[in-house]
């Protein structure tokens, strides 16, 4: 399992309902139900990577985290993951919202726009930054809504979510050290992970 | 009891029920006979059965060769050892709908009021829900509690939805195929040519036409015609036939000039030697009055509230019949009541029928799924 991956299962409870968004292979749902024993589900808006989940015998529906959260009830589920899909949702705000309507606790993850590679890179070429993370041109990325660790804590706030939790992670998702400092894990770390709750 | 009863020429393996059935529309059938059949091996604890819903003009023959027709059966591809539904796990079990003409009750049975007469059209008006619950009895025959999982497609996934509905403790998993919560308008409108057909058909003679010793053969072909249409996809047809001229030496107006045409005449007439007219105008009727919310407050995700069955939803991008958003409305009046639900639409350019025919992809889909559930049921 990615490592990410298994940084954002380490924060799901045993025995819990989790709605992973954007659950592609269901690698993450597959893991949390057989050793965590947690009703675990996928939505996924990739037609063939969700026959391939359902061919596999996992529960995930073919959808978009941008319309179809809207028709789950209030409170369905103890956790709702997004894992590096918030930058590409048409939404952001509005899906994280939803997220943390019908769950308890969101988790988070998304690549940060603070790493100091991508601010190297802008100040020096004056060109969108490229990186493993950020791959694609800006006219084709379907990275729409790229923010840094210090946006998304500024978004947490106004919005009144509280972060029980958070970290920020290297490429591969091995946990980076600055767990106090906010300000050097928006320069250092590659992507950023949250566990979130209404307040 | 067990018996075989005596239906037309054919013989079909069939239970009779002394109670009978009271339908949605109040009338009571006397003497209920459900006609079925079965593959594989219930297990001891009876936690394995599945149960297959035929659609319109299909019957009970899914896994086996058709008695009437000689023709394997309609769904071998996907029920049989091996296959995604595979009688060496499950025990699979199909009954003919109620109102069908391979012999469970309907308008070719006899009357309950006048013996020695066929009911024809006095055959009272049936629903799915009247077809689901003789399907429960003979479900209940078998001193099965639950089963394993319901499906079908087209009609056969209306009968999904209402099991789901109705029974949601005795579903544990439940795969509507190419269905809709609803028969729209459109649905409505091509069935009603169909009826018009036959009606319009001399032989018809207002729905007796067993006194003439006759069928309306014509009127019945061309319901079967302008159905057939509505299963295929325009791609189906043409990468089929495309423009093709059967004999361009012959060109006249009336005799087969396309041979789309000549295939679809074909369609037409193959079907008549097999299907009772007043079993299609019932059927028909009970497919276009399916509206599952109608019975909940026009609220769908009422019909599904509480559930704990699981759900795969399959539907296929060229079905313009039961399109892709008939399922994605149930898929979400399901997230609406946080039922554990896949779905899934299969890339074919078969239209409807794609559900009957050679569909990897859907066919991994469903053995994937099966598997999954099997898993959390504990059978293994």
């Amino acid at each position: 399992m990615r490592v990410d991956l298994a940084l954002i299962a380490g924060m799901i409870a045993a025995k819990t309902r989790v709605l992973d968004i954007g659950c592609s292979d269901g690698t993450l749902i597959d893991h949390l139900f057989r050793n965590l024993q947690c009703d675990a589900r996928g939505l996924e808006i990739d037609m063939a990577t969700v026959t391939l989940a359902v061919a596999h015998g996992l529960p995930v529906m073919q959808g978009d985290a941008d319309t179809d959260l809207a028709s789950y009830p209030d409170g369905a589920f103890d956790y709702v993951v997004l894992s590096r899909t918030l930058q590409a949702v048409e939404k952001p705000r509005e899906v994280l919202r939803q997220m943390l309507r019908i769950g308890t606790h969101a988790i988070i993850s998304f690549p940060n726009f603070g790493h100091w590679t991508l601010r190297l890179q802008l100040l020096f070429t004056g060109r969108m930054p490229m990186t493993k993370n950020w791959s694609r041109m800006w006219y084709e990325t379907p990275n729409i809504h790229p923010c840094t660790i210090r946006d998304f804590f500024d978004l947490c706030a106004a919005d009144g979510y509280i972060v029980e939790e958070w970290l920020a992670a290297d490429e591969a998702g091995a946990r980076a050290p600055w767990r106090r400092w906010p300000a050097l894990a928006n320069l250092f770390g590659e992507q950023g992970l949250f566990l979130l709750r209404k307040a | 009891m067990d018996q075989t009863t005596a239906r037309s020429e054919t013989q079909h393996q069939s239970v009779t029920f002394p109670e009978g059935l009271t339908l949605d529309c109040g009338r009571h059938i006397a003497s209920l006979t459900v006609a079925y059949s079965t593959y594989g091996t219930l297990n001891p604890e009876k936690t394995n059965a599945i149960l297959i819903c035929h659609a319109l003009t299909g019957d009970q023959y899914v896994a086996e060769v058709n008695p009437e027709t000689g023709k394997p059966g309609w769904w071998e591809q996907v029920v049989g050892p091996g296959r995604p539904v595979d009688t060496d796990k499950y025990f699979v079990i199909c009954t003919n709908v109620l109102g069908g003409c391979m012999g469970t009750t309907g308008p070719r049975s006899q009357h309950d009021e006048t013996p020695g007469q066929p009911w024809g059209t006095d055959f009272p008006p049936v629903t799915i829900n009247d077809m689901v619950r003789a399907q429960k009895l003979f479900i209940d025959h078998l001193e099965i509690g639950k089963l394993f999982a319901v499906i079908g497609g087209s009609m056969g996934g209306m009968q999904v939805l209402a099991w789901a509905a109705l029974y949601p403790a005795q579903v544990f998993a439940a795969v509507p195929v190419a269905a809709a919560a609803y028969h729209s308008a459109q649905n409505i409108a091509f069935h009603e040519i169909g009826r018009q057909a036959i009606a319009a058909d001399p032989d018809f003679h207002a729905g007796r036409y067993w006194e003439h010793g006759v069928t309306p053969e014509r009127g019945l072909a061309v319901a079967r015609m302008t159905a057939h249409i509505t299963y295929v996809s325009e791609a189906a047809l043409t990468r089929k036939f495309g423009r093709k001229l059967q004999d361009t030496a012959q060109i006249s107006a009336l005799g087969d000039r396309f041979e789309v045409e000549s295939y679809l005449q074909y369609q037409g007439s193959s079907f008549v030697r097999r299907f009772d007219a007043n079993s299609y105008l019932t059927i028909t009727r009970a497919m276009d009055l399916f509206d599952l919310s109608a019975d909940y407050g026009g609220v769908l995700p009422s019909a599904f509230a509480g559930t704990r069955t699981r759900f795969l939803l399959v539907s296929f991008d060229s079905d313009w019949l039961f399109p892709t958003a008939q399922s994605r409305a149930i898929a979400r009046a399901l997230n609406h009541v946080a039922a554990n639900v896949s779905f899934v639409e299969i890339k074919s350019d078969k239209g409807h029928d794609a559900f009957l025919l050679d569909e990897p992809d859907f066919h991994r889909t469903l053995r994937g799924f099966l598997a999954g559930c099997a898993e959390h049921a504990g059978l293994s």
